[in-house]
């Protein structure tokens, strides 16, 4: 079982995740968690010791704690986790900025499902 | 004889002259001449001939007659009148001794003399009744006199009137050019202020552009993901389909159609919230309607602070700060133009991020070790027959010379170019002809509170 998060202030991210990886919940390959600010990924992270979460997913554009802000402190925190952006701001400086603090994708907003999935399917079988 | 005729000569000589105002037409001068040169010719006559002669006495009556009966027919020789009262005694004694002479000469002789104490009383009348007449005569002319100053003084005056109309006419002229000019003035700072309130309408629709942008993203994108998932859904229950029915799995099955109903719903939600914001854009852009309609300022509030953050966000990525909403949720709709008081919640959100993101790179340039959070928040209450709009920030701040003026046009704090100086402004003049209330609440270095109370 792997368990990944996902921080978005869209609250119907979440559907679209869950229906997008059915199978793999069911399957029991994959747990999801969700986050709707950086305060909350931060509080969700902290809930186990050592966290459970092995990846974070999270939006850049969101209001009070940004998404690159919950990346350096998720990689202060806890440096084994990964770390991938997704944004609609798909601009270098956002990218630089995001792969020099230790992210380790940047996606796009529309969020391309499928490099996704590749990105979460080999998660799951390098476990 | 020859008194008669000197008398004659008197009166013909006073009806030539003019007595006060009144003048001897011409026409009758010519005629008082003749008469004159008739009694000269009739005295001479008489002086030349011996004796009595007849015709002599009837022309010299007649002529004097002739007079008489002038200047009784005659309205223009009225006021002669007073002349023949005077000399009629005289004349009238004269004609009755000649007259009693001719008739009977031993009878006037026994009677002359007196025939004579009433000549001499005629004649001491005449002499009367003339220094009677000079006197009205002098004084009738000082009247005239009078008349004349008079006269001259009133032109005078109609003179300086004159004067004083053309110059009245001349300034009034001049103040009429002054005041077209005024008017032409105003006109053009009329269509300025117009210019310059759709320039400041179009600048904060600039600033609005990246978020307008990311706003209509984030629900297209929604809507281009759901439809693809949907799709994938409706692929996994025909493979489910396609087994023998004792092998499908219901539960999935009515699960994923579940799934499809939701996720068709969501398209259609993302569509609406897509299509508002463009409505709002392109409300935002139009001239006012003008036509207040009932409005869910929550509904607004929320709509202008994402436009706001996400505009702001866009032009500035290092730009961040928290955003709260507070919104009473029994809050009543309202009577409002909705562009004109979305552009007022746009200029007052903007105004906060602008003040917390200056606090957080003044911090940043002081080195402080301060932790400082960037927080915007609006709160909307009911408050009896009002309702309350709250803008609050921890920015900047101002201090009081800032906050007294804050209402005036053009003012800003910002550096040139970055603010017209014309959004507070608009937004009081806005709030205030919907018959509401702005107040301001700083603290110079902590935060701001603007108050919108309008009446429900």
């Amino acid at each position: 079982m792997t368990k990944i998060l996902i921080v978005d202030d869209e609250r119907d991210v979440e559907t679209l995740f869950r229906q997008k990886f059915r199978k793999e919940v069911r399957n029991g390959d994959l747990e999801l968690a969700f986050a709707f600010s950086g305060d909350e990924a931060l509080r969700i992270l902290s809930e186990d010791e050592p966290p459970e979460v092995v990846y974070v997913f999270s939006d850049i554009n969101m209001p009070g704690m940004t998404g690159l802000e919950l990346l350096k402190k998720v990689k202060d925190k806890f440096p084994n986790i990964n770390v991938s952006m997704i944004s609609a701001y798909g601009d270098t400086e956002n990218y630089q900025k995001a792969m020099s603090s230790g992210a380790k994708e940047f996606f796009t907003k529309p969020i391309d499902f499928d490099s996704l999935k590749r990105e979460i399917v080999g998660l799951i079988t390098k476990k | 004889m020859n008194e008669i005729n000197f008398i004659t000569i008197i009166i013909a000589f006073y009806l030539r002259k003019p007595l006060g105002l009144e003048k001897t037409p011409n026409r009758w001068r010519s005629l008082f001449t003749s008469i004159m040169a008739a009694a000269v010719a009739l005295i001479v006559i008489d002086v030349v001939s011996e004796g009595f002669n007849l015709l002599l006495m009837v022309s010299t009556f007649a002529l004097i007659g002739t007079l008489i009966f002038m200047v009784f027919k005659y309205s223009e020789f009225h006021f002669r009148k007073n002349l023949i009262f005077a000399l009629l005694p005289l004349i009238g004694t004269k004609a009755i001794s000649h007259l009693a002479e001719l008739i009977n000469h031993t009878w006037y002789i026994r009677w002359v003399t007196y025939f004579e104490t009433a000549e001499f009383f005629a004649f001491i009348w005449a002499i009367a009744m003339w220094i009677l007449n000079r006197r009205q005569a002098k004084a009738l002319e000082k009247e005239q006199q009078k008349a004349i100053i008079k006269e001259r003084e009133y032109q005078i005056a109609a003179k300086v009137k004159d004067e004083l109309e053309i110059q009245v006419a001349e300034r009034t002229k001049e103040i009429t050019k002054q005041k077209e000019e005024l008017e032409a003035a105003l006109e053009v700072l009329r269509s300025t202020q117009d210019q310059l309130i759709q320039s400041e309408k179009m600048a904060s629709l600039g600033e609005l552009t990246a978020g307008i942008a990311h706003e209509i993203q984030n629900p297209l994108n929604f809507v281009n993901n759901f439809s693809e998932v949907s799709n994938e859904l409706i692929q996994e229950i025909k493979e489910e389909l396609s087994k023998a029915p004792a092998e499908r799995d219901q539960e999935l099955i009515a699960e994923i159609f579940s799934d499809v109903a939701d996720n068709l719903s969501k398209i259609a939600y993302h569509g609406k919230r897509a299509d508002t914001i463009v409505k709002g854009m392109l409300q935002h852009s139009r001239t006012s309607s003008g036509v207040k309609e009932l409005t869910d300022i929550n509904e607004l509030a929320d709509e202008y602070l994402r436009l706001a953050y996400h505009g702001l966000r866009a032009k500035d990525k290092t730009f961040n700060a928290d955003f709260q909403t507070d919104f009473d949720d029994l809050l009543p709709k309202v009577e409002v133009i909705s562009q004109d008081f979305g552009r007022v919640l746009l200029n007052l959100v903007n105004n906060a991020f602008y003040a917390v993101n200056e606090k957080k790179l003044k911090l940043k340039s002081d080195n402080s070790a301060e932790e400082y959070k960037p927080f915007v928040k609006i709160t909307t209450r009911r408050n009896r027959n009002k309702i309350q709009i709250k803008v609050e920030d921890n920015g900047m701040g101002m201090p009081e010379s800032v906050k007294q003026k804050i209402f005036q046009p053009f003012f800003t704090t910002k550096p040139t170019g970055q603010g017209t100086g014309l959004g507070m402004s608009l937004s009081y003049d806005i709030v205030k002809s919907h018959g509401g209330d702005i107040q301001v609440q700083s603290e110079d270095g902590k935060g701001t509170q603007i108050l919108i109370e309008l009446p429900t």
